[in-house]
């Protein structure tokens, strides 16, 4: 029978949701690695046992975590208390250190910093963890400052794809609010050379060959606090997702404005239709239909949180432009929480979940694809991110 | 031995409870405690200096004998009551709160 497997990644821990395919009942497992910052959990599409997790803290930097049951226990990659001490610690589960050699031929060492200098690129965490849907091994981390890394050892060493800061808009890149990070990575599940991801403030790139080349993807995006509008690269997207049946399909909530793409990305055009505002984080797709998108959408850059205090998840069955609000079980007075870019997914099963974690900690799920809301949880600390793993 | 105490989440991701006893050869310096604990405890590697610059990291001091020896040379032979094991060399995570 099958069940559902929710990840999710808070300030002050992680947490996994299990249910069968009702989804009704739900066990809550946590808080795992109790206290720090758990920016993303996701597992393996080849062995959904193995889940990596980026674990994270303003005093003790970066550690990459690695569960191979499940969830139930966990290790970091090459440092399992159970190995022979050596020295120098063989473990590199936790260095990600950017590519700056010849033989990349473009060695880049600095981006544009806010006052429009060129500031050193500095690492600070990883956002987000794809597992390749080919192998268990081989997992990407798009970290802030902005890069692309990749391990083919199950987390133990970290090598950056130095192409993409290395194509040569890299210098022009600059931090948002949040920081220079790299937090969309998506590989076309027909294709694994070709892998898209998105940077917040520098927009959407494309590999056609695996990781080496690189190139910018954002015409038709339009971002007015820009000197250019139109610019090549400098637009703050805060998410991208795709239906695997139409890998080059593309649909994007950007600061402002949800735009979607047919053709991988060459250009882009706006469906933010007749959503109530059109600033938002999250943007997903229903499993089931490739034109059925989910929107969460926020009062503004300036304030955070929904409109007037209601929660309101929008549903296009049109791949965008019409939009309808879905609201049932969802709280619609007095709610001033947000949902941050990481923290939607949808299941597999035949009546496809939506699932989503707010900044307030509620994690609400629908199992009749948006007609209905409830909670999962009510009181985790403020949710980053959300993963699910569909399980037979 | 050396003895080191280390903060909560760190002792959660060395799995040690209390402090930490390690042999570690003459001249004693912060570096080659560190050395020394990171080489028995390869998961905090990266968490109380950088990897790549040895660095310590921002919001961690060391005091040892009622001195914040923090800026000090992290070769600078520590006090001999760190040497022969009265002492305990203290890492602190800065104190935040709110």
């Amino acid at each position: 029978m099958s069940k559902v497997r929710v990840l999710v990644g808070t300030r002050k821990g992680a947490f996994i949701l299990t249910a069968d395919a009702a989804r009704e009942r739900w066990q809550v497992s946590g808080p795992h690695f109790a206290g720090w910052e758990m920016y993303h959990v996701k597992g393996s599409p080849v062995d959904p046992d193995r889940i990596y997790a980026s674990q994270t803290s303003g005093w003790f930097g970066q550690v990459l975590q690695c569960s191979t049951d499940g969830g139930q226990t966990w290790f970091q990659p090459g440092a399992s208390p159970d190995e022979k001490p050596a020295f120098p610690p063989t473990t590199a589960s936790n260095r990600f250190v950017y590519d700056t050699s010849e033989t990349n031929g473009k060695p880049l060492t600095t981006h544009q910093w806010y006052d429009g200098t060129q500031h050193p690129w500095e690492f600070k965490r990883v956002w987000h963890l794809e597992p390749s849907p080919k192998d268990a091994n081989t997992v990407y981390a798009g970290v802030e400052d902005a890069a692309l890394f990749r391990s083919t050892d199950g987390g133990v060493s970290w090598h950056e794809l130095a192409g993409l800061r290395g194509h040569g808009t890299g210098p022009q890149w600059q931090p948002g609010a949040g920081g220079m990070c790299l937090h969309t990575i998506i590989i076309d599940p027909t294709n694994p050379e070709r892998i898209y991801i998105a940077i917040s403030a520098a927009g959407a790139f494309r590999t056609d060959d695996g990781g080496q080349n690189w190139k910018p993807i954002n015409k038709g995006l339009v971002s007015n606090f820009m000197p250019n509008p139109t610019g090549e690269v400098g637009h703050c997207v805060h998410h991208i997702a795709l239906h695997p049946s139409r890998p080059d399909v593309l649909f994007m909530q950007k600061h402002w404005d949800v735009m979607r793409s047919d053709n991988a990305g060459d250009q882009w055009t706006e469906v933010s239709g007749n959503l109530p505002t059109d600033f938002g984080f999250v943007i997903d797709v229903h499993a089931h239909e490739p034109e059925t998108l989910y929107v969460v959408p926020i009062k503004s850059d300036s304030e955070h949180f929904p409109l007037d205090g209601q929660l309101k998840v929008y549903r296009s069955r049109s791949g965008g432009n019409e939009w309808e609000p879905l609201t049932k079980g969802l709280p619609q007075q007095n709610c001033y929480v947000n949902v941050l870019r990481d923290a939607m997914a949808v299941d597999r099963l035949d009546d496809c979940g939506i699932y989503f974690g707010t900044t307030g900690g509620q994690v609400y799920v629908s199992s009749n694809s948006g007609n209905s809301w409830r909670p999962i949880v009510e009181n985790l600390p403020a949710v980053l991110s959300v993963e699910v793993q569909t399980i037979s | 031995m050396i003895r080191v105490q280390i903060p909560y989440h760190l002792r959660t991701l060395a799995r040690v409870e209390g402090e930490v006893t390690l042999a570690v050869p003459a001249p004693v310096t912060v570096r080659s405690i560190l050395d020394a604990l990171e080489a028995h405890y390869p998961m905090l590697q990266g968490t109380i200096r950088d990897h790549v610059t040895r660095e310590r990291r921002p919001f961690l001091r060391f005091f040892a004998c009622g001195e914040d020896l923090s800026h000090d040379s992290p070769d600078a032979p520590l006090p001999d009551a760190i040497a022969d094991g009265r002492e305990p060399l203290l890492i602190i995570g800065a104190i935040a709160g709110g």
